[in-house]
């Protein structure tokens, strides 16, 4: 069957199987690697992607149930080759350590400060309890942002 | 302190908070793990596991599996060349004597704990692959297991494997511990239990493997071990310079990456079918199978005089092996040494013990048996303290071992011991105590020290070699065999190789991890890859920097003690300067190498009697203090952490935000440990093979982690570095227990701490 979606500002028609996850299709049909693959059962978050505009794993979504909606991954951020000073942020702060939790911990972010622009950091750990980071202990990624939310990007 | 001339007022890159050359492809997603990868016409591979923890393979049968369609090859033990694979220290290429274990690359005859592979399918793609291995047709005859290192102990236990079920026995007995705890002011006794738990890093275990030109065999995956080429190599019964291991990037690896894992299934399949071949394990498989940390039972007896001085510690360690040895009696050895603390301790015997089981095997995990060791020895030390009505930081103050001391097992300490300090700046660090919030709620406060081993144990002669050059544009390539599981370590040897070249950081490049074309440098385990890397970059730095300087000093009509490497070129001290291009095209015309290679040895030393207590068994450790503030709900018996303070003595940041990076992620891992981790098996069936049932901490479990990286100057790595990667996960479990009993009064022994536990002994529940 044909899944139908809006990837990253692109429409596109890729041929799935019924039982094709979002995931699979990014990464095994489409080549798509800034999604991961942690846990496929919704709890881990290395898959999350917008799903118009509001995060979602990607391993819970069935590929051909999309219809044409907006998927954004990662590399949708990219503006001119150059890094979102959220990116930014991640990396001043060293908020990044293996980074295989960073693509959808920054995605997750993202869509968060768009609901709620001036959070303080208990918003941001409760925002940010689906995702998963084994590494940081989250301290740093709450100090980025934090930082990145109090208009730190403006100096960035 | 081999590396003590250069002050720290003299570095410029060093102990900066630099940014990491790997962070940005990171945040961008442009990294490729070992599983964002693809070659055409590739295969994909799949694992058949046993559904027993104890059982005989009565029948196996591959017909099926074998004809349907898009099958490549199914693989059983009767297809591997060579089906035992040693699973000794991994790298290690001096004999190793007792440390040395093997196991089955597929299962054989028998299987042995609940997820042993059985059988391997490689297919045309994955869904074909699973297919297949759902249609091997096994028949397994159940037999009895042992699923407690008690019973496996006992007499007429099944045995796990032919030699009886006691993996390693380690004793170290030092002074007159009979009579002290006769004639003690106070004796404390105490027994802890702690439990299995799981590396879980996010990033499963992947790779991909191709033959290359030549027909080297060419292994791409998430590894702490590129030396692991060897391993395959005897399992393929290939020469070894025909096995490639590629290491990528780690999402996490903990330990957990630190024995085989994908690699050798991933050869066989490759070399059978020709073709490239890929194998991800899903989180269901990780959690099932891997390896995990030995769940303990420990006794302990302090003995303590009336100024709570302990004089005498009586230790009895019980571990669990699981169905395999893999790194067992290594690990043990590790809590032999440590059990006693950070402590002067007149007299200490010690006896540990660990048993083969039908649970899933245990093997490294940061922390490596020298973290079950803190649970129960400062457990006793605040229990001693609470006795004699100490504070908890004056008791760590009396008993910290201090330079030149002598560890229960004949170590002498040649280096500063900053306990006293670091209990003191983390008690400190707590701040104002938190009111509590409702009259239900009590607060209170723990503090737990700790001390792990960096480095190989000395009789294993660990080294590690790395190559520094120069391109003509003067640009410099590092080139270093380390993994890098994301705590920043090729990062650092750009430091290194900055500081000492005087290159911008942004006109180096680094390779890593790849076992053909970096010079080997060892594993990415034992808090050792700064340690070890580390120095050899910085000696091969130097031996390169000797003759370019010589080049310069000529040119420039200078002598070479007057003279600089820095802002990438050469300087003098009254203020000429050289581009490096200028100089390289010299030692272009003049014959000059560009490049070095260099290889680090570190200290050796010859094996120790443990029960004699004859010497040295590690290089050096990291010492370090974690302070919690909890509170308790004495209705429920939820546990919340309001605070976390944690100080370790790194000797030298290399680059400080890193170290706090260690310290904060090691810190949550051990919090994590403390309250909610737990891999739960009933009679060797793993029940926690998800993450929504195998739980780790989430940002809104543990609060923020303030970190205070304390420099010494007093360490065996570059600058005087101490390595930093394993020890913050040591302290937090047992910093909870005491914060714990300062609140309530209840006194846990137990891990991990959960609500209901805390119930319980709150006599909630019965």
């Amino acid at each position: 069957m044909i899944a139908r979606l809006v990837l990253n500002g692109r429409p596109r028609e890729v041929e799935v199987r019924a039982n094709q996850t979002l995931l699979e299709l990014l990464r095994d049909t489409l080549g798509i690697f800034d999604v991961k693959e942690g846990c496929d059962e919704g709890v881990c978050g290395v898959c999350t992607v917008l799903l118009d505009g509001r995060p979602a794993s990607s391993c819970l979504v069935l590929a051909a149930g999309l219809r044409g909606r907006a998927v954004t991954t990662l590399r949708g951020l990219e503006r001119n080759g150059g890094l979102h000073p959220l990116q930014e942020a991640f990396i001043r702060h060293g908020a990044v350590q293996c980074g295989f939790c960073t693509p959808g911990m920054l995605l997750t972010t993202l869509a968060f400060l768009e609901r709620e622009p001036r959070p303080d950091r208990e918003a941001i750990r409760a925002a940010l309890e689906g995702n998963l980071c084994r590494c940081t202990g989250y301290t740093k990624i709450v100090d980025a942002v934090e930082a990145y939310a109090r208009g730190e990007r403006h100096h960035g | 302190m081999a590396d003590a001339v250069i002050t720290r007022e003299g570095l410029r890159v060093v102990g900066q908070p630099v940014v990491r050359h790997d962070a940005r492809d990171k945040v961008a997603a442009a990294t490729a793990y070992a599983a964002d990868w693809a070659l055409p016409g590739m295969l994909h591979a799949a694992v058949l596991r046993s559904p027993h923890p104890s059982a005989r393979i009565a029948r196996l049968d591959t017909t099926r599996a074998a004809a349907m369609a898009g099958v490549a090859v199914v693989l059983t033990a009767k297809d591997v060349p060579r089906n035992t694979l040693s699973t000794d220290v991994p790298g290690q290429t001096t004999a190793v004597g007792p440390l040395r274990a093997t196991l089955h690359v597929l299962a054989e005859e028998r299987v042995r704990h609940q997820g042993e592979p059985v059988a391997l399918v490689a297919a045309e793609t994955l869904e074909a692959a699973q297919a297949a291995v759902e249609a091997i047709e096994v028949e397994y005859e159940p037999t009895p297991g042992v699923f407690t290192p008690e019973t496996a102990l006992a007499p007429g236990a099944p045995a796990v494997h032919g030699t009886g079920n006691l993996l390693a026995h380690w004793h170290i007995a030092r002074g007159d511990v009979a009579r002290a705890l006769t004639d003690a002011a106070v004796v404390v006794e105490g027994e802890y239990t702690t439990q299995m738990v799981d590396a879980a890093y996010l990033e499963p275990e992947s790779g991909v493997a191709w033959i290359d030109s030549d027909g080297v065999i060419t292994i791409r995956l998430s590894t702490q071990v590129i030396e692991h080429f060897r391993d395959v190599a005897e399992v393929l019964q290939v020469p070894q310079n025909r096995v490639r291991v590629i290491g990528t990037y780690l999402g996490g690896g903990f330990g957990g990456k630190e024995d085989v894992t994908v690699e050798a299934y991933l050869g066989l399949l490759a070399l059978k079918t020709g073709r490239p071949v890929k194998m991800v394990w899903t989180r269901h498989e990780s959690l099932l199978s891997r390896a995990k940390r030995h769940p303990y039972r420990l006794r302990y007896r302090t003995a303590a005089n009336a100024r709570g001085e302990v004089v005498a510690q009586q230790i009895e360690l019980l571990a669990d092996a699981g169905a395999y040895a893999y790194l067992s009696a290594l690990v043990l050895l590790y809590s032999t040494v440590t059990a006693a603390g950070p402590y002067r301790v007149p007299a200490v015997e010690v006896d540990a013990r660990v048993a083969y089981t039908n649970n899933p095997p245990t093997s490294a995990m940061r922390g490596f048996g020298a973290m079950q060791t803190v649970f129960a020895y400062e457990s006793q030390m605040d229990r001693v303290a609470r006795t004699l009505g100490l504070d908890p930081v004056a008791v760590r103050h009396v008993n910290s071992l201090r330079r030149g001391d002598t560890l229960p097992v004949g170590q002498v300490i040649e280096t500063h011991v900053a306990i006293p300090e670091l209990s003191e700046r983390v008690w400190a660090a707590l701040g104002p105590p938190t009111p509590p919030r409702a009259p239900h709620v009590r607060v209170g406060r723990g503090l737990a020290c700790n001390f792990q081993p960096y480095g190989r144990i000395v009789w294993l002669h660990d080294w590690a070699s790395a190559w520094v050059g120069f391109e003509m544009d003067g640009s410099l390539v590092v080139r270093c065999g380390c993994p890098d599981v994301g705590g920043g370590q090729a990062s650092s040897l750009c430091q290194i190789a900055a500081e000492v070249l005087g290159v911008s950081l942004s006109r180096i490049s680094v390779h890593v991890s790849d076992s053909a074309l970096t010079p080997l440098a060892g594993t990415t385990t034992a808090s050792r890859q700064l340690y070890m890397s580390g120095n050899a970059v910085l000696k091969t730095a130097r031996e390169l920097r000797a003759p370019l300087l010589r080049v310069a000093a000529t040119m420039l009509g200078a002598d070479v003690d007057a003279i600089d490497m820095e802002e990438d070129g050469v300087v003098t001290h009254d203020g000429r300067a050289l581009p490096m291009t200028d100089v390289l095209r010299e030692c272009a015309r003049t014959g000059v190498p560009r490049s070095h290679l260099g290889v680090y040895h570190a200290p050796a030393g010859e094996p120790v009697d443990l029960a004699k207590g004859s010497g040295k068994v590690f290089p050096d450790y990291t010492f370090g203090a974690h302070a919690a503030e909890v509170e308790v709900d004495t209705e429920t018996g939820v546990v919340r952490v309001l605070r976390y303070a944690a100080a370790h003595d790194v000797g030298r940041a290399i680059n400080p935000q890193s170290v706090e990076g260690q310290i904060e992620g090691g810190a949550v891992q051990g919090l994590g440990y403390g309250l909610m981790e737990e891999v739960v098996l009933e009679d060797g069936i793993n029940l926690t093979t998800s993450f929504s049932t195998y739980l780790i901490p989430t940002a809104v479990d543990v609060p923020d982690v303030r970190a205070l990286v304390v420099e010494s100057g007093e360490g065996l790595g570059p600058f005087n570095a101490r390595g930093i990667g394993e020890p913050p996960i040591g302290p937090p479990a047992a910093a909870l227990a005491n914060a714990i009993e300062d609140a309530t009064g209840v006194r846990i022994t137990r891990l991990p701490i959960t609500a209901e536990r805390v119930a319980r002994a709150l006599g909630l529940i019965g």
